[in-house]
This record gives structure tokens, C-alpha cells and sequence, in this order.
């Protein structure tokens, strides 16, 4: 069976992100990246399955520029065995769309049964390419998973997705789209070996051309960024236990309106 | 000159510290409370090929080089010492000189099982009466026919009682002096092999410092390693790359304490102000940071020469030395920026402090250590 991930290289949670110098755009300079932490937990869901069966293909997919080399490496590394980057600057700027359009270009040339992803890439948060890969697609697509059981003779797919107090359980026939949320799995480390022999496997460079596709121009365009702004400062009460308590009180009430 | 990691050494190192971060650091305080061998978290270091690093693929080990070896175990060293030192001596007291002097038949059997984590392995050259001056070995092997009988007493051996596999000196020809030592891979539950005591230790306590005891061992001529009359030459070779690895364990050591004290310097206030506000504070921070950034290069370009076939035994032992007292400075000063909190348990760095002190002595104490360099720079 073939599987394919499409994951996103984004900031490093512990990043402070900065708007940049064009204030549609974050500063890069100093981030590290790393692969989005859900599309982590669909690599690691797709080794299993081929474990499982014993055999297969898992092949990882990302678009984005040179420095994504990085992230693909990095699922190379946890077992992937081969991995295509679509690098081209056709896609600079690519919104969720275009992406999806990319994405689905190379998943009929690659006809995997099954794809993966994260629920949301942790930058942007759209959590929206997933399901505009499945309709372009016209595969069937099941998001936030929780669970999932591919049949033994690869037909069909049972996922339970995380719904509002509990599980929702749906038989997908394959060819179908994935969305993995936190809890479904345990991400592995690479191992040594696994690091080591990641220079020997396949990254191939996809251009748009490749896939018969254009530049495309973005549906969705960015206006501008803000940062958060700071926290103000706390408020310490002075005075004696009985008048701060009393003045607690009517801040709360007053001032802030929480009580 | 470049000082780059490669991008294989970085994500080694990346890996390292995240398993450190997330499976040793929640145990570090209770294995260290309790002297308890972290079993579970060896084992896992095992299949990530934390146990094999530099030795290749085809036995066991994980290929890569000394350098990706130094800022693993640096990784892991800056959550838990005993960690490191267990995952040392596997590496580079066993794994290198069973690798470099081992037959296949011997690399197959004593080896591959050691690399790829199954098993472990130590490193017995140290006696009752031979610490520094380990030529005076008093553990005998006597030839008889195809097998050697081996007696005698080996003290402070890490992982003595963990291992499947010892790595024995002995005397074969007493009378060459440490000419006549040789080196013996002796199997667990070989009869006449038996680990007589656990040492209670100041710091480094989940790792297994043991007594071993020979009495009587038949140990087959076919786990000899290397030649008769060669074992000094087998464990001093095995030491120079041991001491590339206490040497990253003390930087490891260093750094983890080191961020405890800054973080402290930030947040606790004094006077008004910050700790880290005040002068002699910032001056014991900023010593302590180039201190480690100087025994980090020190570390690593041993390392280099090593991975280049360079001679590297002034190299270890500079990195060596300075390493470790770099280790029980920064961890000294830690204490200190941290008060008398710093001398409660709750607070870790104590374990620190009481953990870099072993990096001054093993392998080679801090004055062997100048003596080697010594030798070296007077051309004795
Ligand atoms: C926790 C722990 C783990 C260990 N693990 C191992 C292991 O796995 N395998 C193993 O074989 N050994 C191991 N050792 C032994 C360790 O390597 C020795 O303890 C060390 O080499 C010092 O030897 P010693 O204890 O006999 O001290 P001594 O040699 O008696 O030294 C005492 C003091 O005299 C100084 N001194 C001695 N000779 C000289 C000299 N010529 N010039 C100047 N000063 C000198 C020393 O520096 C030291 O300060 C371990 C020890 C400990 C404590």
C-alpha cells in the first residue's frame, strides 16, 4: 500500500514570532523550523500502517522553498522512504488553494490509496488545505482523527475523528484523505540509523511545469499582520488584608467587570 | 577553518535533546535519589543507537562519527549524568577497542549485540591497587591448553553488574610488566565470574559502579583481544577515546547547571533588583559560559582529530582536563548563584554539583591528565 504525507515545514513552537520589514510577512531571520507537530503524528501514522503490513511505500510531500529540504529530511530520517518537494517559484505565496491544487497534481501522478495529513499546520492555522486536496480530489476526507483501521485487503479505511464529547466513526473506501489530530499516535524519534541513511533516500524536486500546472495567482491575499499587544502590566493591592480584600473585590467588580 | 555541525550531526544532536528533555529529565532526580539503573530509558537509548554511535552499521552500531557521539552524549549529560557515563562507556571502553581489535568471529559474537543496544558492555582494567597506576595489575590469566584461568578483583567498574560482556586486563606474563597484560572478553555467568558489591557514590548514582571477582574463570583463548602482551597498548587506546566522551559528558554536566543558574539570575531579586543585575553575579555567569564554550571546542576538535585518524591523545586529554574542571567550577558557581537554595535537593543543581566531581577522576584523574600533556609538550 501507498501512502502519502503532506506535511508543512513551520516555525519552532518556542519561536517569537515577528511581524517583518513587509508587514505581511513574519521575520524569518533566527527561526528554526521544524515539521508542523500534526503532520508528525500522520508520518508516524503511516509507518505504522506499513509496518503493519509489512510492506508499502510512505512517501513524504511538501511545497515550500529550498530550506523545506530540512523538514522532508526529517521524515526521511523517522522511516519515509522517499520524498518529493514541490519547488518552484510558480507557488511562492501560494495560498491554501494553490497549495491544495499542487498537492492534488501530484497525487494523480503518485496514485497513493492513502493520504495524510495534520489536522492544521501550527502557523497560520488554516486547516483548511486538507479538506480542498479531498474535493479537488473527489475523495472522500475525514478530519481531527483520532483512530484508524485500513482493512486487510486495503479497500477500505475506519477512522474515529474527535467530535464534541466523544468519537465519530466513519468506513472511508481508498482511495480517501486523513487528517490527523494530537493523541492519535506518538511520533518516534528518528533513530541514528534512520538519520544516517536519510542522505540515501530520494528528495526529488517538482516544479510546476512537471505537474502541467502555472503560476497560479492567490485567491486569498494577506492585508497585514499585527503583533499581540503586550500584556499591561499586573496591579499589586497595598494595605492590609480586610481593605485589600475589599478593594480586590470592587476592582473586580468595577473595573473589570469579571465578577 | 569551519565550525559547522553537519546536517546528519545536527539532527543527532536535536534528537538527543528531546529525548533527554522528555524521557530522562522527568527520572533524573528520583534515579538519583534512589541509585536506581534507569533500565527503561538504557534500553530505549539502545534502538535509537545511542549505545553504537561511531561503530558502522554491519555491527550493530549506527555509523555515524565521533563528533555526532560528543554532542549526543553532551545532550544527554546536560539532563543526567548517569545517563551519559552508562552510554559512554558502552561507546568508547567497550564498543571502540572490541570494534578496532576485534576479529569478525569476535565482533560478530561480543559486539554487534553491545552496538545495537541488546546488551552491555564494561570496561574492567581498574584494581584494589591499580587506580592511576594501572600497569600494577594484579589480576592473573594462566594458559591452559585452549582456555585461560583468570583470577583476581576489579574495582569500580561501571555498568560491572548491568554488562553481558566484560572487557578484562590481566597479567599473562608478569614478568614483562605492563608488557605482559593482555585483554579478555568474559561472558556473564561464565562460572568463576561473579559481581561481588555495588558502590554507594557521591554522585553519578544510577549508574552501576561495581567489584568484580575472578576466581578460577575459564575463559576460552578464541575471546582474547588482540595479542598476548598487547592489553595495556588495547586500554590505553580505549581510554584516549573514553576521555573525548567525559569530556563531552562534563561540558553536559556544565551546560545543564550553567542554565539553572541563569534562569535563577532573572527571576530571583535581591535589593531591588535581580540577581543577574549585580556585578559578581554577572562575572561568575559569564566566566562560566566561556568556560564552556572553550571546553566545547576543546571537546570537539579532539573529536575531529579522532574522526580524521589523527593522533588525538594530548587532544583527549586537554579536553579532558579541561572539561572537567570546568565541570566542577560552573557547577560550583551554580550553587553559589543559587544561594541556599542551591543546597536543596529541590532545586537539582546540587545533583550537579555532586555528579561533576567523578569527571575530575575517572578515566585518568585531572593530574594524570596534565601529566599526559606534560609528557607530551617535553617530548618524554
Ligand atoms: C564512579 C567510578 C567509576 C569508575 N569506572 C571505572 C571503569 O568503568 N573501569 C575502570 O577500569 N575503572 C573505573 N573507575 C576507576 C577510576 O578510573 C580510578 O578510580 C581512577 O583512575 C583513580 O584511581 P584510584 O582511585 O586508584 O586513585 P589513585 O591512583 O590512588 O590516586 C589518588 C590520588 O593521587 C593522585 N595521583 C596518583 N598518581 C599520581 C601521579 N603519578 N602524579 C600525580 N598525582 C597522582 C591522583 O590524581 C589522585 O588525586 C571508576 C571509578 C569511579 C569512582
Amino acid at each position: 500500500m501507498k501512502i502519502l504525507v503532506a506535511i508543512k515545514q513551520v516555525p519552532d513552537t518556542a519561536t517569537q514570532v515577528k511581524v517583518g520589514a513587509d508587514p505581511r510577512l513574519i521575520d524569518t531571520a533566527g527561526i528554526t523550523w521544524i515539521v508542523s507537530p500534526y503532520d508528525e503524528f500522520a508520518v508516524e501514522e503511516a509507518l505504522r500502517i506499513k509496518e503493519k503490513r509489512g510492506q508499502g511505500e510512505v512517501v513524504a510531500v511538501s511545497l515550500g522553498p529550498e530550506r523545506v529540504k530540512e523538514a522532508l529530511r526529517s521524515c526521511l530520517a523517522m522511516g519515509c522512504d522517499r520524498a518529493l518537494h514541490l519547488n518552484d517559484a510558480a507557488w511562492n505565496g501560494a495560498d491554501t488553494l494553490a497549495t491544495a491544487r499542487a498537492l492534488a497534481a501530484v497525487i494523480k501522478q503518485e496514485q497513493p490509496q492513502l493520504v495524510l495529513c495534520g489536522r492544521q499546520a501550527i502557523d497560520d492555522d488554516m486547516g483548511a488545505v486538507t479538506a480542498q486536496l479531498a474535493e479537488l480530489l473527489g475523495w472522500p476526507c475525514a478530519s481531527w482523527i483520532m483512530e484508524e483501521a485500513v482493512d486487510a485487503e486495503g479497500t477500505t479505511v475506519r477512522a474515529a475523528r474527535q467530535v464534541e464529547g466523544g468519537l465519530e466513526v466513519f468506513d472511508l473506501p481508498l482511495p480517501a484523505v486523513l487528517a490527523a489530530q494530537k493523541g492519535l499516535n506518538e511520533p518516534r524519534y528518528p533513530t541514528l540509523k534512520g538519520i544516517m541513511g536519510a542522505k540515501k533516500k530520494e528528495i526529488r524536486d517538482v516544479k510546476a511545469a512537471d505537474l502541467g500546472l502555472g503560476a497560479e495567482p492567490s485567491q486569498l491575499s494577506v492585508v497585514g499582520l499585527e503583533a499581540l499587544p503586550p500584556r499591561p502590566p499586573g496591579r499589586i493591592i497595598q494595605g492590609d488584608v480586610p481593605t485589600a480584600v475589599k478593594e480586590l473585590v470592587r476592582a473586580l467588580r468595577e473595573d473589570a467587570k469579571a465578577i | 577553518m569551519r565550525l559547522e555541525l553537519s546536517e546528519e550531526q545536527q539532527m543527532i544532536q536535536a534528537m538527543a535533546r528531546e529525548f533527554a528533555e522528555s524521557a530522562i529529565r522527568p527520572i533524573a532526580a528520583e534515579i538519583d535519589r534512589e541509585a536506581r539503573f534507569p533500565h527503561e530509558t538504557v534500553k530505549r537509548m539502545g534502538e535509537l543507537g545511542l549505545m553504537g554511535i561511531a561503530i558502522p552499521e554491519a555491527w550493530g552500531g549506527s555509523g555515524a562519527d565521533t563528533v555526532a557521539y560528543v554532542v549526543a552524549l553532551e545532550e544527554i549529560a546536560r539532563v543526567c549524568a548517569s545517563h551519559a557515563v552508562i552510554m559512554s562507556v558502552n561507546n568508547s571502553l567497550y564498543g571502540d577497542p572490541v570494534y578496532k581489535f576485534g576479529t569478525a568471529a569476535q565482533r560478530e559474537r561480543f559486539l554487534t549485540p553491545v552496538a545495537s543496544g541488546h546488551a552491555q558492555g564494561c570496561f574492567a582494567l581498574t584494581e584494589p591497587q591499580a587506580g592511576s597506576d594501572a600497569t600494577n595489575q594484579h589480576t592473573v590469566a594462566i594458559r591452559d591448553g585452549d582456555h585461560y584461568l583468570v583470577t583476581g578483583r576489579k574495582l569500580f567498574i561501571t555498568s560491572g553488574r548491568e554488562a553481558s560482556f566484560a572487557l578484562v586486563f590481566c597479567q599473562t606474563d608478569r614478568a614483562r610488566g605492563h608488557h605482559g597484560i593482555s585483554a579478555f572478553i568474559v561472558e556473564k555467568g561464565t562460572p568463576g565470574f561473579g559481581v561481588s558489591k555495588t558502590e554507594d557514590k557521591l554522585g553519578i548514582r544510577a549508574s552501576d559502579t561495581a567489584e568484580l571477582v575472578f576466581d578460577d574463570c575459564r575463559v576460552p583463548v578464541a575471546n582474547r583481544l588482540g595479542e598476548e602482551g598487547q592489553g595495556f597498548r588495547i586500554a590505553m587506546g580505549a581510554l584516549d577515546g573514553g576521555r573525548i566522551g567525559i569530556a563531552a559528558q562534563a561540558v553536559g554536566i556544565a551546560t545543564g547547571a550553567y542554565e539553572k543558574a541563569l534562569e535563577y539570575a532573572r527571576e530571583r531579586r535581591s535589593f531591588g533588583v535581580p540577581i543577574g543585575q549585580h556585578q559578581m553575579v554577572q562575572w561568575m555567569l559569564a566566566d562560566m559560559t566561556t568556560a564552556i564554550e572553550g571546553a566545547r571546542l576543546l571537546t570537539l576538535q579532539a573529536a575531529t582529530l579522532k574522526d580524521a585518524g589523527k593522533p588525538y591523545t594530548t587532544a583527549a586529554a586537554m579536553a579532558k582536563l579541561f572539561a572537567a574542571e570546568t565541570a566542577m567550577k560552573v557547577t560550583t558557581d551554580a550553587v553559589q548563584v543559587h544561594g541556599g537554595y542551591g543546597f536543596i535537593k529541590e532545586y537539582e543543581v546540587e545533583r550537579y554539583f555532586r555528579d561533576a566531581k567523578i569527571t575530575q577522576i575517572y578515566e585518568g584523574t585531572s593530574q594524570i591528565q596534565k601529566l599526559v600533556i606534560a609528557r607530551e609538550v617535553l617530548g618524554s
